[in-house]
């Protein structure tokens, strides 16, 4: 090689440089770092580490019921969001993608709750659920209903789908603008061919926006899973897990793990569950939406 | 003729159907606008709301529920922003987030111009590696990423919360602007170099100021990301003076909990540049947001 192409190589790879660094620092190490820690148990601080094998994951799987409630309420609010939020979303998507007076104004009142931050989120909300001075039980009264007021996020019963109330409102208006997006790519001139040929709106909806839709849809739904399933501002500024273990998720098990009890190990053979659940979940996302596009 | 002349009357039949006709669409507009006009209601209402409660006083703010505030206590903005320290936080949000921004164009511009205009060994590889953090859910890298942070010396520094999040923004801002420069034509970048440019000068003076609407959309995209991001300060930094507003709010919350007005004046000040942010740059974000959704 010439001294030229030399330099001229050096000159190139000096552009990808800092992004490979700080990649390589932040993410590759930390990525690599995890499983290693997974198999000890340590207290984060000690140089002293136990190797234990897989006994984190075996903990995890077989002992750890806290860890399961965890999964199962973010599950829980999971499948409130895939099918209350969305469908919601896809309402308004769809009215808006008609003539509509207003059209913009709902636009970008809609995604305004997605542009603010889960802790802002939370504490509003935290203080419209209180149960002394919250603004619920407080509209609940005025309408003579006093006797359904209580404690919102602090009572068992409600405290978790009264955070998948708020995890909603936050979130409806992100599927929104995307349903939104792939509505306006739908060619206007089909619809208007199926109503010459005399098709009524639920046969527009089912023969043409739905197929159309497809890949969308699973878009949305596998973004709304994994943004859900790994909730975490909203729940530490609200109820912070509680009442008892009633809205614990993965993300503050592993913090309680972690920072709680000082077992950096066992919070990292949660973290690698926890991806791996995830990772299976996109996964199957990425057939069916292969699937689906093949079949439009 | 005047016979002739005056159009015939549509039959009884044909004018019930116009009439049946008109009702349907008033009634489906009517509906439409209801449903979107709830949920906007829903949206604003809190964040009316916590702008009202932030003007009353300590002994009003749970009374009087009024939305319209008569004698407004804008100083409550100003003990926030002394005595809540909110002063401080917002500082840090905004040092924060303009050398995230910045931190992130500049790296991820040049790495994505090499890797679509430049050749080079590995190119390829690196790209996938680079952008393979879209794709991969890792919830427990943050504790190994805690554990480094620890091992530079870099826990409760500025610099030890400002790198791994332009590194977290890499990943889609490569694969964005790759993706526009690849779209760029070449004609200009060519006769830059006939006319003696380095590969540098044709980045910086030629392809940057093309990229401009791309570079937008990522610039918005990560400010309101790190302008919103709790977990990583409520890891990294534990300083009061290195606090940004978000972890500065969970720290106000936990040492003044009943100060509502207080607490709801430092919600507002928090909020103020991400709406005005909002706003301005709308649809950048809505562009972002699609862009970022559909690189699955």
């Amino acid at each position: 090689m010439s001294w030229n192409r030399v330099k001229d190589l050096f000159t190139t790879y000096l552009f990808v440089l800092p992004a490979v660094v700080l990649f390589s620092v932040f993410s590759l190490i930390p990525f690599f770092k995890v499983f290693q820690l997974s198999v000890f148990e340590w207290d984060g601080i000690s140089p002293h580490m136990d190797f234990v094998g897989l006994g984190n994951f075996a903990t995890a799987i077989f002992h750890d019921t806290s860890w399961w409630v965890s999964m199962r309420n973010a599950a829980t609010i999971t499948l409130l969001a895939l099918t209350l939020q969305n469908f919601l979303a896809l309402v308004l998507a769809m009215i808006v993608d008609r003539e509509i007076e207003g059209k913009n104004f709902y636009r970008v009142v809609f995604y305004l709750p997605p542009v603010l931050s889960g802790i802002v989120v939370g504490l509003v909300w935290n203080w419209i659920f209180d149960g002394s001075h919250g603004l619920l039980n407080y509209a609940l009264h005025g309408m003579g209903l006093g006797h359904w007021a209580r404690a919102w996020l602090a009572d068992p019963h409600t405290a978790l789908y009264g955070i998948a109330v708020i995890h909603m409102w936050k979130g409806f208006g992100w599927g929104f603008v995307i349903l939104l997006a792939g509505l306006q790519a739908i060619p206007r001139e089909l619809n208007e061919a199926a109503r010459v040929d005399g098709a009524g709106e639920w046969t527009i909806f089912s023969k043409i926006t739905v197929p159309l839709m497809l890949p969308v849809f699973f878009l949305v739904s596998i973004l709304t899973i994994l943004g859900t399933m790994q909730i975490f501002d909203i729940i530490v500024s609200t109820t912070n897990g509680g009442p008892g273990y009633h809205t614990e998720v993965p993300i503050t098990r592993i913090l309680a793990a972690m920072v709680g009890s000082s077992r950096f190990g066992y919070a990292c053979s949660l973290g690698i569950l926890f991806g791996l659940i995830l990772l299976a979940v996109s996964l199957v996302q990425m057939r069916l939406s292969k699937w689906s596009s093949r079949y439009t | 003729m005047d016979a002739l002349l005056t159009p015939a009357r549509p039959s009884e039949k044909f004018q019930l159907q116009i009439w049946i006709y008109k009702i349907e669409h008033w009634l489906r507009h009517g509906v439409a606008q209801v449903i979107c006009f709830t949920v906007a209601v829903a949206c604003l209402f809190p964040l009316v709301w916590m702008v009202a409660s932030s003007l009353k006083t300590q002994s009003t703010v749970f009374s009087d529920m009024s939305l319209w505030v008569r004698h407004a206590h804008w100083e409550n903005y100003y003990q926030a922003w002394t005595r809540g320290h909110f002063g401080q936080y917002f500082f840090n949000s905004l040092l924060y987030t303009t050398v995230v921004v910045f931190g992130v164009i500049i790296t991820a511009s040049m790495a994505a111009y090499a890797f679509s205009r430049l050749r080079f060994p590995g190119r390829n590889f690196l790209f996938i590696l680079l952008i393979s953090t879209m794709m991969i859910p890792i919830p427990g890298s943050f504790i190994a990423l805690y554990v480094l942070l620890v091992k530079l010396d870099l826990v409760n520094t500025r610099l030890g919360y400002i790198l791994p999040q332009v590194n977290g923004g890499l990943a889609l801002g490569i694969f964005l602007l790759k993706t526009f420069f690849d779209k760029l034509p070449q004609d200009l970048e060519d006769a830059a170099r006939i006319d003696g440019c380095n590969k540098f000068q044709v980045y910086r003076h030629v392809a940057m100021p093309l990229a401009k609407p791309a570079v937008a959309v990522l610039a918005v995209f990560n400010a309101l990301a790190v302008w919103n991001e709790y977990l990583l300060a409520m890891l990294v930094l534990s300083d009061r003076s290195l606090m940004p507003l978000q972890r500065g709010l969970m720290v106000f919350q936990g040492s003044h909990i009943t100060e509502y007005p207080l607490l709801m004046a430092g919600i507002a000040i928090s909020i103020i540049p991400i709406l005005t942010l909002y706003f301005v740059m709308q649809r950048y974000i809505v562009a972002g947001i699609t862009a970022g959704a559909l690189k699955m």
